[in-house]
This record gives structure tokens, sequence and C-alpha cells, in this order.
């Protein structure tokens, strides 16, 4: 049986963030009504002239740096021609020969554990296509399909990666570290789900320790990272089974089915279009210069990777916390602005990724963390004071979220200042050492677990003000005094 | 006259631009492409060594427009060309 090694190229299209489309200005509000952002250049209507976004040109260069690019000082237009009802103009405005980006890459961790280098080849401008939605049950029984071309022409990156990818999990990393490096430098939404970041596979297998590329398929519009892992999955193990059976692979367009978990034909390499590009006489080139250049540059914030090492060696943070914090923007940027105040990173980023992620998964909506920076480092500060104890703290925090008051004066209505005083906890152990006889007995015995249960008893008695340790030492002395007068 | 473009070929380029032509009218578009094609050729002549591809014929570069937002059409002016509506959509015959 031969062993096969699988080969995957990936595409992306993400939606830029831009007010306006690419060529007029026409609004890109997601959601709206049918047709209510269109215009007679963005219906492809005669007579009509395209005229270039200038931020659509910046946030293209602006990923094109966050994914290591080289820059194209000369870029330009050209037309791919194609009759489909989503593209009113008959031809999409993309950049065939000359994209604005090239040569890029980015850092994934392969499948042995190993950082790896996976190529970039293009990132070029584009425009999106319009809605269709068909009648029927499927495209194939509908009678007819309506067109909605308030998505059309929204300036759309495509990015396209060398065949550097050598499993599901690998291609599945890519595409995750893509989209965080998209969400940090603000150029693209990159939500799955509402389509503004979609991602094409290239799957082919070769006998391991060859060198060329086998006959590849490619699935469209994988829409979740999940569908983008089982769809390689799946074709993966159909081509081998093909190879397996001395059949050879069709060059084929292929769509996933998610509710089947299987790759279906959407067409084959006979009907291949051929696009005809040919460069756009009504878009002059773009011309990136060098001082162009250092001005978008500037708006690039801080990716993802310098972010990590930042916390891991600055902060002495484990790889595992840092990612964690570096995944979620909100919670990096609080951790930034909590530790500025208050230098106890550890502290802070288990209270983020513990409680704070709690509260942000219950809350989805949040668009930010409703609790003041200032306010969070003073409730970590009764904490580390010992003023609070740490469940107190968390329903603190909990009542800090729900009603924006500051730390202090929750604990104050509540009455919630831990209990630090000698005496009046002496006074509660000696009370709850009276009403337990069996558990002090227990102890006496040796049973010194029975002693978790007695400073629990104390700490309950207490309403949880309680200091625990000063609790512990004080129950120790007492019981230790009980003893010898028994 | 040598043949620079075949009756193959212009039934392929009808077929890309969803025309439907009989044998007869294939026949004329070939001696007319064939025509025209051999006209253009004269530009064949001019050397073109050194000479850096050109995408646009203007010296402009940078033609630009700021982000912002203009108003756009009313819907029901944005549909009134359109054969047939529904839903706020133009509506078209099925696709495949």
């Amino acid at each position: 049986m031969t062993t096969y090694e699988t080969v995957i190229g990936l595409e992306f299209h993400a939606e830029l963030r831009t007010k306006t489309k690419l060529f007029c200005g026409c609004s890109t509000e997601f959601d709206a009504a049918p047709n209510t952002q269109v215009c007679p250049g963005c219906l492809g209507l005669p007579g009509t002239l395209p005229v270039l976004n200038q931020e659509a040109v910046e946030m293209a260069v602006i990923a094109g740096l966050a994914l290591n690019c080289h820059i194209a000082p000369y870029s330009a237009f050209d037309r791919k021609n194609y009759f489909y009802p989503d593209l009113p103009k008959a031809y999409q405005i993309s950049q065939f020969y000359l994209p604005i980006c090239i040569e890029g890459h980015l850092l994934i961790e392969d499948d042995q554990g190993k950082e790896k280098t996976v190529r970039i080849n293009r990132i070029h401008i584009e425009e999106d296509a319009g809605k269709l939605v068909h009648s029927g049950d499927s495209i194939l029984s509908s009678q007819y399909s309506l067109a909605d071309y308030n998505r059309g022409a929204i300036p759309l990156i495509e990015i396209v990666t060398e065949p550097d990818l050598r499993s599901a999990r690998e291609a599945k990393d890519f595409a995750e570290q893509l989209k965080l490096i998209l969400s940090y430098t603000g150029v693209s939404d990159v939500k799955m789900e509402q389509g503004s970041l979609r991602c094409d596979a290239n799957i082919s297998l070769r006998p391991i320790g060859s060198t060329t590329l086998g006959a590849k398929t490619e699935i469209k519009n994988l829409n979740s990272f999940r569908a983008l892992f089982k769809a390689i999955q799946y074709e993966e193990s159909r081509q081998a089974a093909v190879l397996e059976q001395g059949g050879k692979i069709d060059q084929a367009t292929l769509a996933w089915d998610e509710a089947k978990g299987q790759t279906v034909l959407m067409r084959s390499k006979e009907d291949a279009q051929d696009y005809r590009y040919f460069p756009d006489p009504d878009l002059p080139p773009i011309h990136v210069d060098a001082s162009w250049l250092e001005a978008i540059k500037t708006r690039l914030p801080e990716l993802p990777g310098p972010r990590r090492s930042r916390l891991m060696e600055k902060w002495q943070l484990s790889q595992y916390d840092a990612d964690l914090l570096v995944a979620n923007t909100l919670l990096a940027d609080y951790f930034d602005q909590v530790t500025a105040k208050l230098p106890a990173a550890k502290l802070v980023a288990n209270w983020l990724l513990g409680d704070i992620s709690r509260l942000l998964n219950v809350n989805p909506e949040w668009k930010n963390i409703p609790i003041s920076a200032d306010d969070f480092v003073q409730l970590l500060e009764e904490v580390q004071s010992g003023r609070l104890s740490n469940n107190l703290a968390k329903e603190v925090l909990a009542e800090m979220a729900e009603s924006g008051q500051s730390p202090k004066s929750i604990i104050q209505a509540k009455g919630w200042e831990q209990i630090s005083d000698s005496d009046a906890l002496q006074a509660l152990v000696e009370e709850v050492v009276a009403a337990n006889f069996s558990a002090v007995d227990d102890y006496r015995q040796g049973k010194k677990q029975a002693l978790g249960f007695l400073i629990g008893q104390v700490i309950q008695k207490s309403k949880g003000k309680a200091n625990p340790q000063l609790a512990r030492e004080i129950l120790q002395k007492v019981l230790a005094n009980t003893s010898i007068q028994a | 006259m040598p043949e620079l473009i075949s009756p193959d070929q212009v039934g392929q380029m009808a077929k890309l631009s969803s025309l439907r032509l009989s044998p007869e009218e294939t026949i004329t578009y070939q001696q007319t492409l064939n025509q025209i094609l051999e006209w253009l050729q004269q530009i064949e002549e001019v050397d073109t060594q050194g000479v850096a591809p050109t995408s646009h014929i203007l010296p402009l570069v940078n033609v630009l427009r700021p982000d912002q937002p203009v108003p756009s059409l009313p819907r029901e002016v944005a549909l009134a060309n359109s054969p047939a509506q529904a839903e706020g959509c133009f509506k078209v015959p099925r696709i495949l």
C-alpha cells in the first residue's frame, strides 16, 4: 500500500471594513434591505466609471504588511469575465497580472509541534459579487432566483497561499492564525458565519517522497474552521481510496455538504471557465510610493506574534496563558491596561482567564469589558491585601459587571470586608470547636482532613468573610489547646 | 489571407459571450474578425524591446476617492428597468 502525503493550498476572501464600496460611494453596512445600497456604478449600468476607494487600497497594504508581504510599487486592475446573475457587469474587477502584495508568509505549528513557515503567494484587491436567493429547495429545483446587489462591489482581499500545508490540522491552524492577524489589523470583521471571511481549499495527494504535485480538487466556500478541517479530512481519504484502487483524481471544483459530511461535485475541469482576463481600461494603476507606504505602516498595530512574545518575556506568562490572552483582543487589551496600573501579571492573567472570561462567555454581546481598569485594579488590591476573600471577590466582580459600581462601595454595602482581626476570629473559632465535637475528636485522632471541614465551618459562620489563612492558624492553636484539656 | 482565427475559435468565443450564432453567422464573423486581426498585426512591426507593458494608456496613477458614503439610488429607481422583480430584488430566470 502506498503512503500518501496531502498537499493543501488555501485561498481566503476577506471583506474589507471600508464604509463604502470599492468603486462607488454606496454604503457597505451589513444586513440592509435588498438593493437599497446600489447605484448605477455597482449595478453595472452603461456609461458609469469606477473610482477607486483609497481606504480599500490602504487596508489591503496593511493586510500585506501584517502577513510579511512585499508591497508592489505598481499594481493594476483586470477584468475577469463571466456570466452569472450575481455579477451585473458580467465581469469582476480584480487584480490578476499585477497584485498589490506578493511573497508573504505566516508562521504556524506543524504536526510535529515545530514552527513552520507557510508562504503566501499573493494578496489582491477585488470586488465582491451580489447575493442570490434561489426559489425552491435548491438552485437545481428553483424556477427563478432573486438578486440583491447590496454586497456587489464591496471591497475584498483575496489571500492565496502556496501549497505548503500538509494536513487538515495545519490548514486549520493557518486559518485561525490568519483570522487573528486580520482581526488585529482591523481591516476585516473576519466573521465566517456572516461571510466576511470565506475559505477555499485546494487538495491533492502524492506518494511520500514525490516532489511533483498530484491532480487537485478545490473545495469552495468553507464557512467555518470546523468545515475546513472536516472537508479536508474527507477529501484526503476519498482521494487516497481512489488512488489505492488504481484510479485517478479528476480535477474538479467541489462543495462541502455539511449535513452529509461529504464533498459533492460542483463542476468538472471540462466546464472550466475561460475568464479572458485583460487590464481594466477604466482604472489607472496604483502606485504605492515610499512616503505613502511609510504613512500606511504607522497604522499597523502590534500583531499577535510580537504581543505573545512580549507577554511571555516582560510578564513571564506561560505560553498557554499568553496564547489565550492574545487570541482575544478584549482580554489582551484589558490585560495591558490593568498591568500598567498593577504590575501583578500572573494575578491579573488568572482573573482575566477565569472569571472575566466566564463573564464574556455568558455575555457574548459585550463589545468591551464593562468594568473600568481602575475599578478592577481596586478589586485586586483588596484581594492582595487580604481585606477581601477570593471567593467574595468573585461575587463582587459579578456585581461590578452588573451595576457598574466600584468594588469598595459594593464591599461596604454588603458588609463583605474580610475578617482579618484575630480577636473576632478567635471567638468564631471557639464557637465552631464547641459545636463540632466529633470533627474535633477526629482531628485529635490524627484525621488531618477534619481541619478543612472546621475551617469551612468558620468561614460559613463568618458569611464568607473570614480570612482562611488566619482562620487556619487560630484553629490549629485552639485545637492544640483543647487536646491538652482533653 | 492567412487564417488568424478559426471558425472553431469563433464558436468558442460566441459560447463565452453567451451568443448563439448560426453556421453562416459564424463564417461571417470569422472572416471579419480575421480582417481586423490582420490589420492589428501591423502593431507587431513596432520594436517593443525594453518597453514596459502598459496597463493604462493615460499617464495617470492613484485616481482615488475618499471613503465617504454618498446616498444610493432609491430602490424603486434601481429596479425600475428590470423586466421582473420580487421582494425588492431583481428576479432572474432559473440559473442551472
